[in-house]
C-alpha cells in the first residue's frame, strides 16, 4: 500500500478497499469467516479452521475466501463461523466443531442448504 | 451502523409459554416482516418481567408500554397500531393494578431503550483485525484526519460536550482530563492506554484489542495530537498474548502507510506508539502503578497528588485512558457530540460494554446504552438464570466492584444512579449469582484474591486483607463469634480510609456490602452453625452446638 499523506489518499484507499469487498460478495463467490478471538481459539476455532482449509484442498474448491475476525461477543456459542454465499445475508453458526464444519461445508457451502442444527438463534 | 428505533419484548417464563408465548413471538416476527419493519424493530424475549398474571406479556420500547395477556389474534393490531402508526393500542394494555405493582419498574424506563447499540464493538467480529485495509474501509482513520484538520481545543471541547466519561471504572469526564494535560506546559508529554484489564471477569478490552486494534491506535493518536504528546504507550496485560500480537502488527501496518511516525497525514504532527506488556500484577491496572511499571520499577502505586496529568510517566504530564474510553473517541468525532448524547442517560451518555458471566443461560459481551437495568440485562441478554434458579446477587466490575442484591436490580446502570445507590459500576463485568451462592463463600474468594494481589506497600491493605480473610474463614468453619462482625466492619472502614490506592480501598467493599445486604446469612453461620445455602463446610463441633 502507498504512503497516505492526506485525506484524499485515505479516501482513495477506502474506496479501493470497498471495491475489493464488493468483489468478494458477487454472486458465485463464497466467504467463510471464522471468529478467532481468545474465546474462539480456546473453544477450538483453530481445528475448525484446519478442517475448512483441509476440505478446500481435498476437494480442490475455488472461489472460497476464508478469513478471520475477532470476537463477536457471543462467547457461549464459540467457535463461531459465518458463511456468506454471494450477496445473501451471512448465516452465523455456533459451537462449530470440525465435525459440524464438515457438515456445514458439505450441505451449505457446496449444497446451498443452511444447516439449521448449528445456526445461532437470534 | 444499524440502529433500531423500537424494541418488542415477549415474556417467555414458564407461565407465559404455557399460555402460548412462543406462538405470539413467532407471530410478531411474521407480522413485523409483513410490514417491512424487521430492520427497524428489535424483537427479543424477556424471561423475568416481574409479574405473574396477564401473561404472555408484551413490552414495547421506547414507550415502555405493557400489553397483556396477548394472544396471537392481538399481534396484528399491536404491530399495526403501535409500531407502524405510533399509537398505543389502549384496549390491549395490561390492567392498571398490575402495572402499579410488579412491573412498576417499567414506569422508570419510559423513553429509554435496552436495545443493543454497537459503537465501540461495531467492527469486532466483522472485520479482519490483521488487515488495515478492512479497517480503513469501515471509516477507519477518518476521525484522525478530521481531528488533524481542526484546532486541538475544538476537538477537546467536542469531547467535553459529548459527556464521555472514563470507562475504566471511575467515570471521570474524559474531555476534562484531556484539557488538564493540554493545559500543563511541558516540552515532553505522554499518552498511555491502560489495557491492563486484570479485573476478574472483565474482558471487554480484550475483545476490542483483538477484534479492532486499529481503533485504539487511531484514538491514541488523536489523544496525543490534542494534548501535545509525541510518544504513547499501550500497557497490555501480560496474559493477552493475542492482543499484543495483533496490536504490534497493527502498529507496523500503520507505520508503513504513514499513519504513525513523522508528519502524519501531511501535518506537522509526529507520533509513535510502544506496546508494553504487563507481567501479571493486578495492581498495575491502577494508573500510577502502571506508570511505575512502564518505567521499569516495581509496580506499586504512587502517592497522589500530584496526579499523572501533571506528573506522570518519568515526571512528565501524562494522559492515561482506558481502552473502551479511547474506542469511543473516533465515533464521537465523526458523528458529533449531539449524536453521542442521543444514547444513554443525560448524566451518563453513550453506551457501555458489559461482560456477562455466572449463572446465566448466555454468557458473553454486550454493548448497551447507559442506564439499562440489571433486570433487563439478565432477562433479555442473559436469557434468564440457568436452570430457572432465582437471582440472588450480582457483582459489578470484577473483584473491586460492588455487590448488588436482587432488591436493587431495577437501579439503572449508569454512573449517577449507582453513586446515589452507594454502589460502583466498575469496569463492566457483571457476575450474576443465583440462590445457590453463599455470600460468605463469595466474600472469602474475593478476599483471597485481594490478599494475593496486595502489593504490600501500605499497611491497611497488606494486614487488613490478611486479617479479614482469617476472620471470614473462621466463620465459614463455624468458629466465628458475633464480635467478629464488628471487627470486620472496623477493618473494612480502616482499609477504605487509610489505604494508599484503589486496591486496598475496594478490597473493603465485599466485606461492607456482604454485611450490609446479607448480614442475616452471615449471622446464621455464627449463631446456628449452619450455612443456609449448604456451601460452607461447617465443622462437626459447630453443628453439634
Amino acid at each position: 500500500m502507498p504512503t497516505i499523506k492526506s485525506l484524499e489518499d485515505l479516501q482513495k484507499i477506502r474506496e479501493e478497499a470497498l471495491k475489493k469487498r464488493e468483489i468478494k460478495s458477487t454472486p458465485g463467490s463464497i466467504q467463510i469467516i471464522v471468529g478467532m478471538g481468545t474465546p474462539g481459539i480456546a473453544a477450538g476455532a483453530r481445528d475448525t479452521l484446519k478442517e475448512i482449509l483441509g476440505m478446500i484442498e481435498e476437494k480442490n474448491l475455488a472461489n472460497i475466501t476464508v478469513r478471520q475476525t475477532g470476537n463477536i461477543g457471543m462467547d457461549s456459542w464459540e467457535p463461531i463461523v459465518q458463511v456468506v454465499l454471494g450477496e445473501a445475508a451471512p448465516v452465523t453458526y455456533g459451537k462449530v466443531t470440525p465435525f459440524a464444519m464438515r457438515k456445514i461445508m458439505e450441505q451449505h457451502v457446496l449444497g446451498g442448504n443452511v444447516v439449521n442444527d448449528y445456526v445461532v438463534p437470534a | 451502523m444499524k440502529f433500531s428505533r423500537s424494541m418488542v419484548l415477549v415474556s417467555n417464563d414458564p407461565d407465559s409459554l404455557r399460555n402460548g408465548a412462543l406462538e405470539v413471538y413467532q407471530c410478531f416476527a411474521e407480522k413485523l416482516a409483513e410490514f417491512g419493519l424487521s430492520e427497524e424493530v428489535t424483537l427479543a424475549q424477556i424471561t423475568d418481567a416481574g409479574r405473574h398474571d396477564a401473561l404472555p406479556l408484551v413490552i414495547v420500547y421506547p414507550e415502555a408500554t405493557a400489553y397483556g395477556p396477548v394472544t396471537v389474534k392481538d399481534v396484528g393490531r399491536i404491530v399495526e397500531e403501535h409500531i407502524y402508526k405510533g399509537r398505543v393500542a389502549e384496549e390491549l394494555l395490561a390492567p392498571v393494578r398490575e402495572l402499579s405493582g410488579r412491573v412498576g419498574w417499567l414506569k422508570a424506563r419510559k423513553g429509554a431503550s435496552p436495545m443493543e447499540k454497537k459503537i465501540v464493538t461495531r467492527r469486532t467480529g466483522r472485520i479482519d483485525p490483521e488487515n488495515i485495509e478492512e479497517y480503513i474501509a469501515e471509516d477507519g482513520y477518518q476521525a484522525l484526519a478530521k481531528a488533524l484538520s481542526q484546532d486541538r481545543m475544538h476537538v477537546i471541547s467536542t469531547l467535553e460536550q459529548s459527556g464521555l466519561q472514563g470507562r475504566g471504572g471511575a467515570g471521570f469526564p474524559t474531555g476534562r482530563k484531556w484539557r488538564f494535560v493540554n493545559a500543563t506546559k511541558s516540552a515532553k508529554k505522554f499518552v498511555v492506554c491502560n489495557a491492563d484489564e486484570s479485573e476478574p471477569g472483565t474482558f471487554k478490552d480484550r475483545v476490542i484489542l483483538e477484534g479492532d486494534p486499529h481503533s485504539i491506535i487511531e484514538a491514541l493518536t488523536i489523544a496525543a495530537y490534542c494534548v501535545g504528546a509525541d510518544e504513547g504507550y499501550i500497557y497490555v496485560r501480560g496474559e493477552y498474548q493475542l492482543a499484543q500480537h495483533r496490536l504490534e502488527k497493527a502498529i507496523i501496518q500503520a507505520r508503513e502507510v504513514g499513519l504513525l511516525g513523522k508528519n502524519i497525514l501531511g501535518s506537522s504532527f509526529s507520533f509513535n506508539i510502544h506496546v508494553h506488556s504487563g507481567a501479571g500484577a493486578y495492581v498495575c491496572g491502577e494508573e500510577t502503578a502502571l506508570l511505575e511499571s512502564i518505567e521499569g520499577k516495581r509496580g506499586e502505586p504512587r502517592a497522589r497528588p500530584p496526579y499523572p496529568t501533571t506528573h506522570g510517566l518519568w515526571g512528565k504530564p501524562t494522559l492515561v485512558n482506558n481502552v473502551e474510553t479511547l474506542a469511543n473517541v473516533p465515533p464521537i468525532l465523526l458523528n458529533g457530540a449531539e449524536w453521542y448524547r442521543s444514547f444513554g442517560t443525560p448524566s451518563s451518555p453513550g453506551t457501555k460494554t458489559y461482560t456477562l458471566l455466572g449463572n446465566l443461560n448466555f454468557r458473553g459481551l454486550i454493548e448497551v446504552p447507559m442506564g439499562i437495568t440489571l433486570r433487563e440485562v439478565i432477562s433479555i441478554y442473559g436469557q434468564g438464570m440457568k436452570d430457572g434458579a432465582t437471582f440472588k446477587l450480582a457483582q459489578t466490575g470484577g473483584s473491586s466492584g460492588s455487590i448488588i442484591p436482587a432488591s436493587l436490580q431495577d437501579t439503572p446502570l449508569d454512573f449517577e444512579s449507582f453513586r446515589k445507590a452507594g454502589v460502583s459500576l466498575g469496569s463492566g463485568a457483571l457476575l450474576i449469582c443465583d440462590e445457590n451462592t453463599c455470600t460468605l463463600d463469595l466474600a472469602i474468594t474475593l478476599m483471597k484474591f485481594f490478599k494475593a494481589e496486595s502489593c504490600g506497600k501500605c499497611t491497611p491493605c497488606r494486614v487488613g486483607t490478611e486479617r479479614a480473610l482469617r476472620l471470614l474463614t473462621a466463620i465459614s468453619k463455624g468458629e466465628g463469634k458475633l464480635q467478629d462482625l464488628e471487627t470486620l466492619t472496623l477493618i473494612a472502614e480502616e482499609m477504605e480510609i487509610a489505604s494508599n490506592c484503589g486496591l486496598g480501598q475496594t478490597a473493603a467493599v465485599p466485606i461492607r456490602d456482604t454485611l450490609k445486604y446479607f448480614r442475616a446469612e452471615i449471622e446464621a453461620h455464627i449463631r446456628l452453625g449452619v450455612c443456609p445455602v449448604g456451601v460452607c463446610e461447617m465443622s462437626a463441633e459447630a453443628q453439634m452446638a
